[in-house]
């Protein structure tokens, strides 16, 4: 128990400081723009409390928002983006499969389930985060454009770093 | 009753979505006012201690180019050194000019946060309420215009970049002094922005310089950037649009000015005095 709290404890801290310190100042030609530290929220076990889930999503969102100077932007769209995954593993994971499948990694749960998660939780979250951002209609073109290269920037991200913290032991 | 406290724990999901939801909205919200939720950007404690380390560290990596600029800077200011000058007249006696009254003063600031790629970008500098800064006033870099100060702390203060979709300042071609309004183009482009509604008889000439005009918070005459595209793709109507790329580089932001106007009190309180009158 305690180990997982602070496994998560250094993620979060990690992942913020990447993003805040590196990626933000990472932008492909004005339009692809990584935004890693939905992760977090991505990776935490399956059985945290919804309540639990919703304020840590709540919280990072508004860490988040501290250092990009918009409060309240991130935490909008990562309170949506934990609504998503709640959803998204009620529907795709069995409930009585939690106990040896404790977190939902590339390395538990297998390339193409973990694919499929990542993908539809970033793109959720980043056509809010994009579009409430701009809040234009008249820019939507071009918003959608900046949406789904943010996207598949980050996805690609997240890949790699679930490839990189592979654990070839826990797939049983 | 028990019904419906067994409806709320079933779809609990959905109930927590809405109150955080709600929570960050007001937030965002409120924001649009700045001040209300000053307390969660970074003039607070934390994120800005953060900052200004990350900050010094990269000062470092481009101590080069500050110093070219610095030693530009230098040169210029020499020049308009008395002593640098040839006296024409023989009689040398001080006198106190009261013809030229200074309106402007400029205080130096270092650029401790910034951004380009996002579509409202803000700076943060290092200088605040102690140091003579207030809401409204101008930012300049030794390039060109940067912004607008929004909001003022006690040490640090943020600027609206002219890379904001909210950002706006009365511009004029240098040559023949049509007036316009500067804006950041639509693309995200950091080195472009659009000069608009400026009247149909102007004939603007690619590569002319456009300088703030006398109606902007900053003194006449600052430049802006150079006129790069005649027909921006916005536009038509009575009114003129053009690309410009803009003079100030955000992304190599090290120093700013803050400009200081010395008659904006009496301006306001004559503006206001004004529009009571006129009600």
């Amino acid at each position: 128990m305690s180990r997982i709290l602070i496994i998560n404890l250094v993620r979060f801290v990690v992942l913020v400081l990447l993003q805040v310190f590196l990626l933000k100042n990472i932008t492909l030609y004005n339009l692809s723009t990584p935004y890693l530290y939905i992760l977090f929220i991505l990776l935490l076990p399956f059985e945290t409390p919804n309540l639990v889930l919703f304020a840590l999503a709540f919280v990072l969102g508004l860490t988040i928002d501290a250092f990009y100077d918009t409060p309240g932007l991130h935490a909008a769209a990562c309170t949506l983006l934990a609504l998503v995954r709640v959803f998204f593993i009620s529907i795709t994971v069995q409930k009585d499969g939690f106990d040896n499948e404790p977190e939902p990694t590339l390395s538990i749960m297998g390339f193409r389930w973990f694919f499929t998660y990542a993908l539809v939780l970033t793109l959720f979250h980043h056509f809010f985060l994009f579009n409430l951002e701009v809040f234009r209609i008249d820019e939507i073109g071009y918003t959608l454009t900046r949406f789904l290269l943010s996207s598949v920037f980050t996805v690609f991200l997240m890949l790699v770093s679930g490839l990189l913290f592979f654990r070839k032991k826990e797939r049983k | 009753m028990r019904n419906l406290l067994i409806f709320i724990t079933k779809y609990n999901a959905f109930f927590l979505f809405l109150i955080f939801e709600i929570a960050s909205l007001i937030i965002y919200i409120k924001y649009n006012s700045f001040q209300k939720a000053s307390f969660i950007n970074s003039t607070n404690r934390v994120s800005s201690s953060l900052y200004a380390r990350a900050d010094e560290f990269k000062g470092y990596l481009s101590l080069k180019e500050v110093n070219d600029g610095l030693a530009k800077e230098n040169a210029a200011l020499r020049n308009q050194l008395r002593s640098y000058k040839y006296a024409d007249t023989l009689a040398k006696r001080t006198v106190n000019d009261t013809i030229y009254k200074q309106q402007y003063v400029t205080v130096e600031a270092k650029v401790i946060n910034n951004s380009i790629n996002k579509r409202n970008n803000y700076l943060t500098i290092s200088r605040g309420t102690k140091d003579g800064i207030a809401k409204g006033m101008g930012v300049i870099s030794d390039a060109g215009v940067v912004g607008k100060v929004v909001f003022v702390g006690e040490h640090l203060a943020i600027v609206q970049s002219l890379l904001h979709k909210d950002s706006r300042f009365s511009a004029m071609l240098a040559t023949n002094k049509e007036i316009g309004y500067l804006e950041w183009g639509e693309d995200m482009d950091p080195h472009k922005g659009l000069l608009i509604d400026v009247s149909n008889n102007a004939q603007p000439k690619i590569g002319e310089a456009v300088v703030t005009s006398d109606l902007s918070l900053f003194p006449a005459g600052v430049p802006l950037g150079k006129v790069s595209k005649l027909n921006a793709k916005k536009g038509g109507g009575f009114f003129l649009n053009m690309e410009v790329a803009l003079a100030t580089d955000f992304s190599k932001l090290e120093y700013v000015y803050v400009v200081i106007n010395k008659f904006a009190q009496e301006q306001n309180t004559l503006e206001a005095q004004e529009k009571k009158a006129d009600e």
